[in-house]
């Protein structure tokens, strides 16, 4: 049996390896409805027609880089895939593979960061250099759980993080965590946090500038990490590491903890266990 | 689409022709980005979603309307304006194009 492209579009869904639908939604009558199936690879693999060889040619192109940023838009071309032109709309769909989120520290808040960043749509690691710690018993929610140094694992998978992609350092442990942190701010993550009291970051960034952190890359690290919500609970804190990386990504101010100067948790008299 | 693809393979197993629509632009303010996708079956049966619930009933109609068409692509515009004051809309006071197809590609 001949799979269609549905199947084949389906299947990489499914298995969450990226590819992109394109497909003529405004144009020429006997153009509606022609789609182009762009499979990143490698190898790179391009199904389909949207009626005219020049025009799969630009659109592939443009595919291609929408499908990298992860974003669905429609694109307007002349016939042929003339710029500037609006003969034929395309709407571009990206099923871009999941962003990652690499936790360092294997600890309590490990587990509930890792329940709601898979709420979010996270591919998340766990990485812990203690046997004990770092076990798939204790992070049965996680997709990967390493035992490994921080600065060893990202030596091994930082080159694959980019924009989308998050690394949360929970260790506040100065032996794991400046070494983390330094691998971290070698790679593309868009979002990297670290957890801990005011006086463990002012004495981590004193060891991170020791280490030769410049302060551009120190303007990076969101730390104390997290947005201002008074948590207190793991749950409560994964929230505002979540909510922090959700406002980070879209540009938007709502108060983080590293930008204050108050206590970081709640009154006890506001809290709801009291 | 990921969370529709095993009710739309479930319909055509047992030979239902199903129609897919999705989101393929959001102006304004909007419930569901770009991509969010719902499926019909040509019994009525109904997965996903466009919108916050606002425009799914028109969305089946459609579905049903292409299923029985010639198959042919539409997009439809759902949206606030004055010729369609009294049309299915958005509460939101946005505006969503979502393509309708039959999945036979």
């Amino acid at each position: 049996m001949v799979t269609s492209m549905f199947e084949v579009l389906a299947g990489d869904i499914r298995s969450e390896r990226p590819v992109a639908l394109a497909e003529v939604i405004e144009g020429p009558p006997e153009m509606l409805g022609s789609k182009l199936v762009v499979r990143p690879g490698p190898p790179e693999e391009v199904l389909g027609s949207l009626g005219n060889p020049d025009l799969d040619r630009v659109a592939r192109r443009d595919v291609l880089g929408e499908l990298a940023a992860g974003i669905s838009v429609t694109r307007h071309y002349g016939l042929h895939g003339e710029a500037r032109e609006r003969a034929v709309s395309v709407f571009i769909e990206s099923f871009a593979a999941p962003p990652k989120m690499v936790i360092f520290g294997a600890v309590d808040f490990t587990a509930a960061l890792v329940k709601v960043a898979k709420v979010l749509g996270y591919r998340v690691t766990v990485c812990d250099a203690r046997p004990v710690f770092a076990t798939r018993a204790r992070f049965p929610q996680a997709d990967d759980v390493v035992v490994s140094w921080p600065d060893r694992y990202l030596g091994e998978v930082g080159p694959t993080l980019g924009p989308r992609d998050v690394v949360c350092v929970l260790t506040h442990d100065p032996k794991f965590d400046v070494p983390a942190i330094v691998a971290a701010l070698a790679t593309s993550a868009g979002y990297l946090g670290a957890m801990g009291s005011r006086r463990t970051t002012d004495e981590r960034n004193e060891r991170l500038r020791a280490a030769g952190v410049e302060e551009a890359d120190l303007a990076r690290i969101m730390a104390p990490i997290g947005l201002d919500l008074g948590a207190r609970t793991p749950e409560e804190t994964a929230v505002a590491i979540c909510g922090e990386i959700i406002a980070l990504r879209a540009g938007r101010h709502p108060q983080s903890l590293r930008d204050q100067a108050g206590p970081i948790h709640a009154d006890r008299a506001l809290s709801t266990d009291r | 689409m990921k969370e529709i693809l095993d009710d739309i393979e479930r319909w055509q197993a047992q030979g239902k022709r199903v129609a897919l629509a999705r989101v393929v632009a959001v102006e304004g303010s909007g419930p569901r980005l770009p991509g969010a996708a719902m499926a019909v079956s040509e019994s009525g049966e109904v997965a996903g979603s466009v919108s916050g619930g606002c425009v799914e009933g028109a969305v089946v109609s459609e579905a049903l309307a292409v299923l029985e068409g010639t198959g042919t692509p539409k997009l439809c515009t759902f949206g606030y304006s004055d010729d369609e004051a009294f049309a299915v809309g958005l509460t939101c006071g946005g505006v969503i194009s979502v393509l309708v197809e039959p999945v036979e590609w």
